[in-house]
Parts: C-alpha cells; structure tokens; sequence
C-alpha cells in the first residue's frame, strides 16, 4: 500500500510541472497563439528559478524569477509573432534553441550548485491520515494553488466577459477586432501570461521536482505539454486531468524498476514520449472532432485593416 | 513611433540582405555579450570567425562540420517548403547512425572496402524509416508532426543508449557506453590526405544540385511546394497532399540518415551515447538562415560550422563555455525571422496605428 501511495504523490509531483506548463500554453492557443518555444522558455526559467534560490534562499523568489523570465521571453516570442507577423512555428522553434542554449551556458556554473534542504510540508490534520495522508496532503503548496488555477481559468474563461472576449479572439480575430477589442494586445496579454506559467513550470521543475540543475533537464516536458491541450480537446479540466495521467506515466518507470520489473531503463525511459505519440494518434484520429474542439485561428496571423 | 507598411511585392534586396543583417544583430550582440563577461570581444570574434578559415586544415576542420549540417539542412528545406513541420531531424540522424553503425560492425579484419556502400545506404534507409513513423502518423491518424518526429527524437537518444550500454557494448570499452571501434574498411573514404574531409563533402554537394533541380526544374518539386504555399490551390490542381507528406518526409529522413552515417562511419568511427550533436536541430537554422535555397543553405551551413567551431576554441581557449554555440544559434534565427519582416514591410516613422 505505501509504495502506492508514494506512487500517487509523484504522480501529483510531476503531474505539477506538465499541468502549469499546460495550462499555460493553453491561454496562449485560446486566443490563437502557438508557442513551441515552451520547453525553452521552461529550461531558462527552471534556471533563473534554480539561481535565485542558491543565492536567496527563497523559494518563492525563486518561483517569481521563473515566472518573470518566462514572461520576457513570452513577450519577446509574443512581439515578434504578434507585431512582426513572423511565423509562429518558426518563431517558437527559435525560442526553445535560443533556450536551450541560452540555460546551458547561464547553467555552466551551478551544474554543482545545491540548495538548502526544506522542511517538508504536510496540510495539518490531513497529512497523517494513513495511505491518505502521504498521497495527496503532504506536497508542496504550489501543487494545490495549481489546481486552484485550473478552477479559476475556468471560471475566468467561461463565466466572466472578459473569458469571452478572450476566446472570441482566438476564435475569429476578425470579428474581435470589428467590435473594437484591441486584439494584438490581448493576444500579447495571454502570451505573456502562458509564458509566466511555463516559466513557474520550469522553476517548480528545479527547485521542488529535482531539485538542482542538469543542462536540458526539461527534457521534453514542455512538448508534451504542447501535446497536451490537444489531448484535452482545450479544455482547462482535461489539461489538468491528463496532465496527472502524464505525470503518472512518468513516475511509472521508476515504481516499475522499483519492484524489479526485468525491462533496460531505457524503455522505460522511452514510455512517456512513446504514451504521447500513441494518445496523439488516438485524440487526433478524427479531423472533424480535433475542428470543432480547436480555437479557429490557431497558429493563424492576424493583420488589423487587412 | 515606426510604423510597418506593406510592400506591394516582397523585397528582392532584404530577402538576400536579410539574412546578413541578423548575422550582423548576433555579432553586435555577441560583442556585448562579451564584454559583460569580461572577455575581449576582438578576441572572441577571432575565434569564430578567422580561427576557423585560418589555414588549410582549419578549412578541412569547417568542412567536415559544415557537411551533416548541409546535408540535413537539404532534406529539412524540401520540407518546410511543402510546409512539413519535421523537426525530428535529430532522431532521424541518430536512427540512421545506428542502422550503418550496425552494419559497420558486421565487418572484420577481411571485409573489402566495398563495406561503405551498404553501411551509407543502411543509414539512409535507417533515416528514411524512422520519418515514415511520422509520416504514417500524420497521413493515417492525423496526428501533429512536430510532435511526433520531436517526441520520437526522445525515443532514438534512449534507443542509441540502450545499443550501446547493452547489446551492442564493447566488451573491452572499460563499461564506456560505446561499441568497439569499426574495421579500418568502413571508413568512409578521405578526399586527401592531412585532411579529415570525406566524400561526404562531394556527397552534400551533389545534394545541392538535385535538390536544385528537383525543387526548381521538376514538375514534382513543384507540386510539392504548391502545396506548401497554398494547400487548396494544389487541391485545385490535383496535387496529393499524401504524396507531398511523404514525399518531404522521405526525403529529409534520407537526409539526415546520410549525415549519421556519414558520421559515424567517418569522424566518430564507432557509435556511442554522444553521436546525437545537435545537428538535426542546428539544421533548421541552417535552412532558415539560407533561405530554404540549396545554393544558400552551402554558405549558412559554414556559418553554422564556424559557430560550432568557434565555440569550441573559445572554450579551449579563453575559458568561455562550448554552449555559447547554442545561444548564438537561437539568437541567429531569432534576429532573421525579424529581420525578415523587413522583406515583405517598409518601416516608416510617423504615428503608430491601430492595435
């Protein structure tokens, strides 16, 4: 029972990091917008984040560092694909090799770095409830408020005017823009939000997950993330939901070593990418449904007085 | 504030000049970069950009970089024409590396020379089969390219890790993930002594000027860009956007299977965990950078070359880190998808427009 239970919380643990970024990424394609540049924005964030720990010692100053580095590059993906119409795939490839690149060299020299030792965390009353308790009430803070912004994006964007206006944008710019919303602004808006989530993705990833500091330590989380608004047909729930079953996945390979199961770590290794190839094939596997489900103008520019 | 217009046709001058800006952006940024650092920037410049052209087995040194670079960079621009988003490039190396590794290591002391044949074609087939996984995926169940050639990137690094750290381990290797050096008779032949540069630089070539004509001078090359540019004009013409798919998907996992092979059947000489280089991604800059254009893809594949080289000396050198190469390389596509607003925009001062 207890390596379940302990199986159950690292799947909440890593289910964290792909559900921030996600959720994210899922702001941006609301309004239209596709960022591959998440798992760069998540490397340079999981950095600034990681840094600003060992020199502060602050957690959560370590969060908002990520947070913020991820909004600057947000912005600056944002400004270009947004002001500049460049191409958005080509545009958020640039942002994960200029990421990649740019974390490894700031990353050279904290590859040794650690930081201190936390206590650790437990809902008082909760957290000592057998199997219970260690599963679900003993995580960090971060992993509840994530659910929690799960909730409010869906009350934010089904229940408020504003959600409205922000998913008419990335349904049909156009009529946004006849309305007189400022469309290149919210789009702007919600790709820097996406971008300051990433960002909290990635620091979670080196200051909670890990915790320290391995060149390209992402490792792919921020594509499957990408995948993962797709599986979730762009619903807030979903994403939340197949975030944890990624999470789960990931976390299998090591419970599956751990009893003794006779297969080489390297398919084990291979199960979360191979999990997204197969669970994309299937949710993708009718055109009709992915349409209805998509916001229309994903990945499409939007010239205003054209 | 500066105020975009449309041009009534692209700019001839800035799709050439372009590029040169963005490279002229990088260098500014470069040289600010290191004087933040507290490096000479003269210096720094020195490295990347004479260090490498300084003589002639510097030259050789550039080329042999230059040629998987241009090679992968081919086959990637065929598809980002028909607008195939493979940006897989990097597995598709890795498989074709494995797959003439594996027949590399089939030779022994009595093989003929005529052993790198099948090991250069065992590579392109490798490539070309790990592409046709996201071909088939994409044709067959709609699923989003991107992310699967990505993710199957993932899938060929633990591939090649597992070969090499079990089945395929050097029993005298000390445990080091790697196989046993390959037969001198898999080498893949030297253009001439004192120089590592192989027939693979002949190879790129050739591949510049059949991609040339394929993409310029057939009826094929074209129907596969119609599609790229305008999906329901092909439509209208009757061009198969299937046949596009695998058209461009073939081509590029040939491609970039070729470069494994040349690579690990030449410089590397025997497959370990540290094959994967970069190459399949740095790639996509290269096509970028030379306009999707065989002729310019030769002169930013050399470019690209020169930043790995560059990195490496000013890490040997001057105490910088190799990985200087990486963000130079993001800044470079980063700086001409914005310079690159300057081909089909005017910029103008005078009051901003609407938002």
């Amino acid at each position: 029972m207890d390596s379940y239970s302990l199986l159950i919380a690292a799947t909440l643990n890593a289910g964290t990091v792909l559900a921030l970024a996600s959720l994210g990424l899922l702001i941006n394609e609301k309004v239209g917008i596709v960022n591959l540049g998440a798992e760069g924005m998540m490397l340079c964030a999981a950095i600034a984040g990681f840094a600003a720990v060992v020199h502060t010692g602050n957690d959560w100053l370590g969060f908002a560092a990520g947070a913020v580095v991820g909004a600057l590059l947000a912005a600056l993906f944002g400004l270009l694909v947004i002001w500049l119409n460049t191409n958005q795939f080509a545009t958020g490839l640039a942002l994960t090799l200029f990421g990649t690149g740019f974390s490894a060299f700031v990353g050279t020299s904290y590859v040794q770095a650690r930081i201190p030792e936390r206590p650790s965390f437990g809902i008082p009353g909760l957290a000592d409830i057998p199997v219970l308790g260690p599963a679900l009430f003993r995580h960090h803070p971060l992993v509840y408020l994530t659910v929690l912004l799960a909730l409010a994006l869906i009350w934010f964007m089904y229940r408020t005017r504003s959600g409205l206006v922000m998913r008419s944008v990335g349904e049909s710019p156009e009529s946004a823009h006849a309305l007189g919303y400022p469309v290149r602004l919210i789009r702007l808006m919600a790709v820097v939000a996406g971008g300051a989530l990433c960002g909290l993705a990635g620091a979670y990833l080196s200051i909670i997950y890990t915790p320290l500091w391995v060149e390209g330590m992402v490792s792919g989380k921020g594509w499957i993330a990408l995948a993962l608004t797709t599986f979730a047909t762009w619903r807030p729930a979903r994403v939340l939901l197949g975030a944890y079953l990624f999470g789960g996945v990931t976390m299998l390979q090591f419970h599956l070593q751990g009893i003794g199961v006779d297969i080489p770590s390297q398919f084990l290794t291979m199960l979360p990418y191979l999990a997204t190839i197969v669970v994309l094939a299937l949710i993708s596997r009718n055109p009709q449904w992915i349409r209805i489900n998509m916001p229309a103008s994903i990945g499409k520019p939007f010239y205003p007085g054209s | 504030m500066l105020k975009l217009e449309a041009r009534p046709q692209p700019s001839g001058f800035w799709s050439y000049g372009s590029p040169l800006l963005a490279l002229l952006v990088t260098v500014v940024i470069g040289v600010i970069l290191f004087i933040a650092l507290g490096k000479d920037p003269v210096r720094a410049l020195e490295m990347f950009f004479w260090q490498p052209i300084r003589n002639g087995y510097a030259l050789g040194e550039l080329m042999v970089k230059a040629t998987p670079l241009l090679i992968i960079a081919l086959g990637l621009a065929v598809c980002f024409r028909s607008n195939v988003w493979n940006i897989g490039a990097e597995g598709q190396y890795i498989i074709g590396a494995i797959f003439a590794g594996g027949v590399a290591l089939l030779a022994d002391k009595g093989t003929g020379a005529w052993i790198v044949a099948p090991v250069v074609l065992a590579g392109i087939v490798g490539g070309m089969a790990w592409a046709a996984l996201t071909a088939l995926l994409r044709d067959r169940f709609n699923a989003n390219e991107i992310l699967v050639s990505l993710m199957l990137v993932y899938v060929a690094v633990q591939l090649l890790s597992y070969l090499v750290g079990g089945p395929w381990k050097d029993p005298q290797g000390f445990n080091f993930p790697q196989t046993r050096t390959f037969e001198a008779a898999t080498r893949i032949p030297r253009l001439f002594e004192g120089s590592r540069m192989s027939i693979g630089v002949v190879l790129a070539l050739v591949g510049v000027g059949a991609i040339w004509v394929f993409l310029f001078r057939t009826r094929a090359g074209f129907a596969q860009q119609v599609g790229g540019l305008a999906p329901a004009a092909a439509r209208y013409a009757g061009f198969s956007s299937r046949q596009a798919l695998w058209t461009a998907l073939l081509i590029s996992g040939g491609a970039a299977g070729l470069a494994g092979a040349l690579e690990v059947a030449g410089p590397i000489g025997q497959l370990t965990a540290y094959v994967p280089a970069g190459y399949g991604f740095a790639a996509i800059i290269v096509a970028y950078v030379g306009r999707l254009h065989p002729v310019g893809m030769v002169f930013s594949a050399i470019l690209m070359s020169m930043f790995y080289i560059g990195g490496e000396m000013a890490q040997s050198r001057m105490g910088l880190t190799k990985s200087l190469t990486g963000v130079f390389q993001g800044l470079l596509l980063f700086s001409l998808l914005a310079c690159d607003t300057l081909v089909n925009y005017r910029l103008r001062l005078g009051r901003s427009g609407s938002t």
